[in-house]
């Protein structure tokens, strides 16, 4: 029998309950059972006890977008490396793409994730089912069947951009089941060869360069297709100044649209490509310091939704070649709060809008239908994440639970670090200097 | 003997001024690095004028040539310069398919290493490649060519053409005309022009322009950009007239290569609108007809031959400086 747990004296921040002050938390048989403001004692005493003091106590971060790889590139990641690597990023919901091999077209493809995940997985693994079979923009993948095995959205991430007639099906006909289209918005004719931002930097080392306005016509397109049909769209990794523009203007339109951006996105710029380094090259590429301006203005007045990693594991093989032969993405799941912590240190961003942005938000768009997630609230599953926002530490990509080694932030000092993650009430991760009193 | 002659006039000592293990681009070669360059290669040029055109100064060093695009005259051309100072040099072809077939460019190179190579003459289609074999191995990567990015040898080439001609290039106008997208000659031709204090500007179709240039950026030196040929040339004193690849029309950046020709070639009508003792260059090979007429290929006011007499001295002289520089 598990004892409850005590999480105490943190500064416990939950945006869906507008809370932000030091106290305590109670975890029993796996659920938040009791808060306790201040000094506050629980009702019981029976408990062991996590030492939060000093840390910041959150619901457990939820990433709407990641690549656990798991079926078909199993030496990129699997659920086993991928879960624990989003565990020591603080993230207890992850959504992964179903860009796998097979892809997650099909209900026994879903339940295959699912099971490894349950098996062989430390935190809640969420699938998103393609919405093309076979992911190729011919014919609809059977979404209603998808539906039912529990996908939390549809996209064909990491595919050429469907065309306008299968997008306008895709939003149409996934109302039936309220769940969002999540696109990659790239018009891939502009883009054909491109290996990074177009501008001075593809320039200088003479890349092709993708240009901002190859993202841009897809967001305008796909945002006329859910005024359009009434579906529900959702832009993956926002990058251009002005694709956030184009959001605004659709959201004041009353257009159902939410976005996400990513932590290398809202914090590198297309210089980081300079030398050649592979690790750098994502897709959407690293942008410019004017686009990042715009991302953090359009998380601060809800544009942008939510912050979600586009984890994207890669071999070191992989990465060590020529740049135009070198896949896209960056592993992000252990460096993404460390990063994005600089935007709080910058003023930039505040400490509870970027919680907001990795909890509550993200499980908004989620709905309840995978239970209360992204909170606090009392009975809820105790998804709890603790991090140090000041602690320095330099990215060691060997210490990484993940397979995926390619950060261009390896060897980088960053501020603030996951110390602690609790999913379903079980401590998940915890580095060394989180004591754990055992009662 | 005078085979066993040191080379006379080497007045700077190379590792004074020398910061260079590789050479991938002149993008971050000082005016002193390219001044020695010069004054090494004139050295070469003596040598290159005795009857016997050898000098050991490279004797024991192996260079090979890994060229995974074709070439003709470079590749020759470093071949001669190594051979000419007494190195061993062998070459190694690597079709382009092997690389598509995902071939290790690494391991090729560990191999080269483990054969011996001290020095190591690239070209590849990849911009970037010979960065990431600089990486890898210990000997000295010469970039000979990458895709888009760079062709420092060629750069030098020229800059050491213009100044054998115009001396100082303080204040000197450069026009640069034709695909300046897909040009490595062109970038690395613009830093090495600015550096040097020249002022360059850039002619050639909106479509055939990279993104980003004609601002002052840190990152990448500041040009001129002007469409129109006749007043892009006025005043000029070095010409230079890029090659255009004929499927530049087939991947619609060009309606025509008639109208290529119509708008952009250099015929001498228009480079009389240059300075009268204007050079005209061009890297080769020359699609005579179409981005500079024969009779100016072939005219008073072209330097197209002395380059490529000149590549083989800078190249001796870039191979001397940097078996120099490295470890003994």
């Amino acid at each position: 029998m598990i004892k409850p747990l005590l999480i105490k004296g943190g500064r416990i921040i939950d945006p869906s309950q507008q809370i932000d002050e030091v106290g305590s938390l109670l975890v029993t048989k796996g659920k938040i059972s009791w808060l306790g403001k201040g000094e506050a004692a629980p009702p019981q005493s029976d408990h062991d006890v996590l030492n939060a003091r000093g840390l910041m106590v959150c619901p457990g971060f939820v990433d709407l977008h990641c690549h656990l790889r798991q079926p078909g590139f199993e030496e990129k990641e699997t659920i086993a490396t991928g879960t624990r690597a989003a565990a020591r990023g603080g993230f207890t919901t992850i959504c992964c793409m179903p860009n796998t091999n097979p892809p997650l077209d099909n209900q026994t493809a879903v339940e295959y994730v699912k099971s490894k995940a349950a098996s062989e997985g430390v935190v809640r693994v969420l699938p998103i089912g393609c919405i093309s079979k076979g992911r190729k923009g011919k014919e609809l993948a059977e979404i209603g069947d998808l539906a039912a095995a529990g996908v939390v959205a549809f996209s064909d991430d990491g595919e050429p951009a469907l065309s306008s007639y299968i997008m306008r099906q895709a939003l149409d006909y996934s109302r039936a089941f309220d769940l969002p289209i999540t696109d990659h918005c790239e018009d891939t004719v502009l883009t054909e060869g491109g290996q990074m931002n177009e501008g001075i930097i593809s320039t200088k080392l003479g890349l092709r360069g993708l240009p901002n306005a190859a993202e841009d016509i897809i967001v305008a397109r796909d945002l006329a297709l859910a005024q359009l049909t009434g579906g529900r769209l959702h832009i993956a990794h926002t990058t251009t100044e002005g694709a956030v523009d184009l959001i605004r203007r659709a959201k004041e339109k009353g257009i159902r649209v939410t976005a996400e951006v990513t932590p290398h996105h809202l914090t590198l710029t297309e210089e980081r490509v300079i030398g050649y380094n592979t690790n750098a090259k994502v897709n959407p590429p690293l942008r410019t310091e004017q686009d990042i301006q715009a991302l953090i203005q359009g998380l601060n007045d809800n544009t942008i939704d939510i912050i979600a990693t586009d984890h994207a594991p890669h071999t070191e093989a992989d990465k060590l070649c020529e740049f135009a032969l070198a896949p896209f993405g960056i592993s992000g799941f252990e460096t993404a709060l460390g990063s994005l912590m600089s935007l709080v240190h910058d003023e930039q961003l505040t400490l509870v809008t970027l919680i907001a942005k990795l909890t509550h938000e993200p499980a908004k768009i989620l709905g309840n239908k995978y239970g209360r997630l992204g909170t606090l609230a009392i009975g809820t599953e105790a998804d709890v994440t603790l991090f140090d926002p000041a602690l320095e530490w330099v990215v060691d990509t060997r210490a990484f639970a993940s397979k995926g080694k390619n950060t261009p932030l390896a060897g980088e000092r960053l501020k603030g670090k996951v110390m602690a993650t609790i999913y379903q009430g079980k401590l998940v991760y915890k580095v060394d200097s989180v004591k754990l009193k055992e009662s | 003997m005078r085979t066993t002659q040191q080379i006379k006039p080497m007045a700077p000592k190379p590792t004074s001024i020398w910061q260079h293990h590789h050479i991938l681009d002149v993008d971050d070669f000082t005016r002193e690095e390219i001044e020695l360059v010069f004054q090494t290669t004139q050295a070469m040029k003596e040598v290159l004028s005795r009857p016997i055109k050898r000098v050991p100064a490279l004797r024991g060093k192996t260079l090979i040539t890994l060229f995974y695009e074709p070439s003709t005259r470079t590749r020759l051309s470093f071949e001669l310069a190594a051979k000419n100072l007494g190195a061993d040099a062998a070459s190694l072809s690597a079709p382009a398919s092997s690389v598509a077939k995902g071939e290790s460019l690494i391991d090729t190179l560990s191999t080269l290493q483990a054969l011996g190579a001290d020095i190591v003459v690239m070209r590849h289609p990849q911009s970037g490649a010979p960065y990431i074999a600089a990486k890898y191995v210990e000997a000295s990567i010469v970039n000979a060519g990458d895709g888009w990015h760079a062709h420092p040898t060629q750069a030098l080439l020229d800059l050491y053409t213009i100044h054998e001609h115009k001396g100082n290039f303080k204040g000197l106008k450069a026009v640069l005309i034709g695909d300046i997208t897909h040009s490595r000659v062109a970038r690395s031709n613009i830093w090495g022009l600015t550096t040097m204090g020249a002022e360059v500007t850039l002619c050639c179709p909106p479509t055939l322009l990279p993104a980003g240039l004609g601002e002052q950026h840190h990152h990448f030196p500041l040009v001129s950009i002007e469409h129109d040929i006749e007043l892009a040339l006025d005043g000029a004193d070095v010409v230079m007239a890029l090659r255009l690849q004929l499927e530049r029309q087939q991947s619609g950046l060009l309606p025509s290569i008639r109208e290529y020709i119509q708008l952009y070639q250099l015929t001498e009508a228009r480079l009389a609108r240059a300075k009268p003792d204007a050079l005209v260059l061009h890297p080769g090979p020359v699609n005579e007809g179409i981005e500079i007429a024969s009779a100016v290929a072939h005219g008073p006011q072209s330097v197209i031959n002395e380059q490529v007499t000149n590549g083989v001295a800078v190249r001796m002289a870039l191979l001397y400086i940097l078996a120099g520089s490295q470890k003994q």
